[in-house]
């Protein structure tokens, strides 16, 4: 068999099938995601004594992380296009800015966290506090691993095993930040900027 | 002794499948310009009194946000049509699931 046939038929549907698990995943994400959502949209109410979500919710804040999470988006899609180009050197500065936004984040979920924490929202004051911290931690924790594959994507590159014809490696990671900012378009709009029960 | 035998030690060449057209690094920018004005638009409607239109305001912003995100930056515009099915069909299954759950606490007339 000749290399350019073998390469046309390189899977027996003619699709990437990495790339169709990607998407299985992300759709089942969705499920994981509303679950957390409703669970939230139920509860932000209940706060009993303790902080209500008007009361404490720093909007100018969290917008700022919010558009931090967004361009990382950009420069995610710009490091694929680095490398579908064969531009390595580029590839390396876009992946290593999608990382460095996506920490800042990450810095800024945490900040929030403290100063809810120090304002008296634990984990278990109330129902509210409860769904709002699985909530936003849930989607924390799938930044913080979505940083970790594209660390691992930057060491490999620096190794010199990441190059142009891995482009779908970082396709697929890509998706998968695509998606975590996407859920945060969902959060921003529903969780914070909806007017929220005050006590 | 055979020839055809495919060889296990070749690194797996991944950017022939599914390969498409991406729009330019300029589309990208326009793009992310776009979704940053419909952010700060958001953001705005905090600080605006708009009344009872503020949450069908935010939620088509919000589903706007989300196609361009999903379209552009994902290629869904770009690619196999079956990777839309697949996530618009997780996400409609996760939407009714949610929309069934939430009206069984009365979420719509109680809040």
């Amino acid at each position: 068999m000749s290399e350019a046939a073998a390469t046309d038929h390189a899977t027996t549907t003619g699709m990437s099938h990495n790339k169709l698990a990607m998407w299985v995943f992300l759709g089942s994400e969705c499920l994981l995601f509303g679950a957390l959502i409703s669970t939230y949209l139920v509860y932000r109410g209940r706060f009993a004594t303790g902080p209500a979500p008007g009361d404490i919710f720093d909007i100018p804040f969290t917008s700022v992380s919010s558009f931090v999470l967004l361009m990382s988006s950009l420069t995610m899609v710009l490091a694929l296009s680095a490398i579908k180009r064969g531009d390595l050197r580029n590839n390396r500065i876009w992946l290593l800015t999608t990382a460095l936004l996506g920490s800042l984040f990450i810095g800024g979920q945490v900040y929030e966290f403290t100063t809810f924490f120090r304002e008296g929202l634990g984990y278990t004051t109330s129902p509210f506090s409860s769904a709002f911290f699985t909530l936003t931690g849930f989607h924390g924790v799938h930044v913080s691993i979505g940083i970790l594959m594209l660390m691992s994507m930057f060491i490999s590159s620096l190794r010199g095993s990441l190059r142009k014809e891995h482009s779908e490696t970082v396709e697929i990671i890509g998706l998968y930040w695509h998606f975590v900012d996407i859920v945060w378009i969902f959060i921003f709009s529903v969780i914070y900027l909806v007017p929220s029960p005050t006590s | 002794m055979s020839t055809d035998t495919a060889p296990t030690d070749v690194a797996v060449d991944d950017s022939n499948v599914d390969d498409h057209d991406h729009p330019s690094d300029s589309k990208y920018f326009q793009i992310a310009l776009i979704l940053g004005v419909l952010t700060a638009l958001e953001v705005a409607t905090y600080y605006v009194d708009i009344g009872p239109a503020l949450i069908p305001i935010l939620m088509v912003m919000m589903v706007a946000k989300f196609f361009i995100v999903a379209a552009w930056f994902m290629h869904l515009r770009f690619d196999n049509s079956l990777f839309t099915k697949f996530f618009v069909g997780g996400l409609i299954l996760a939407v009714a699931v949610y929309v069934i759950a939430l009206s069984a606490f009365e979420f719509w007339s109680k809040g």
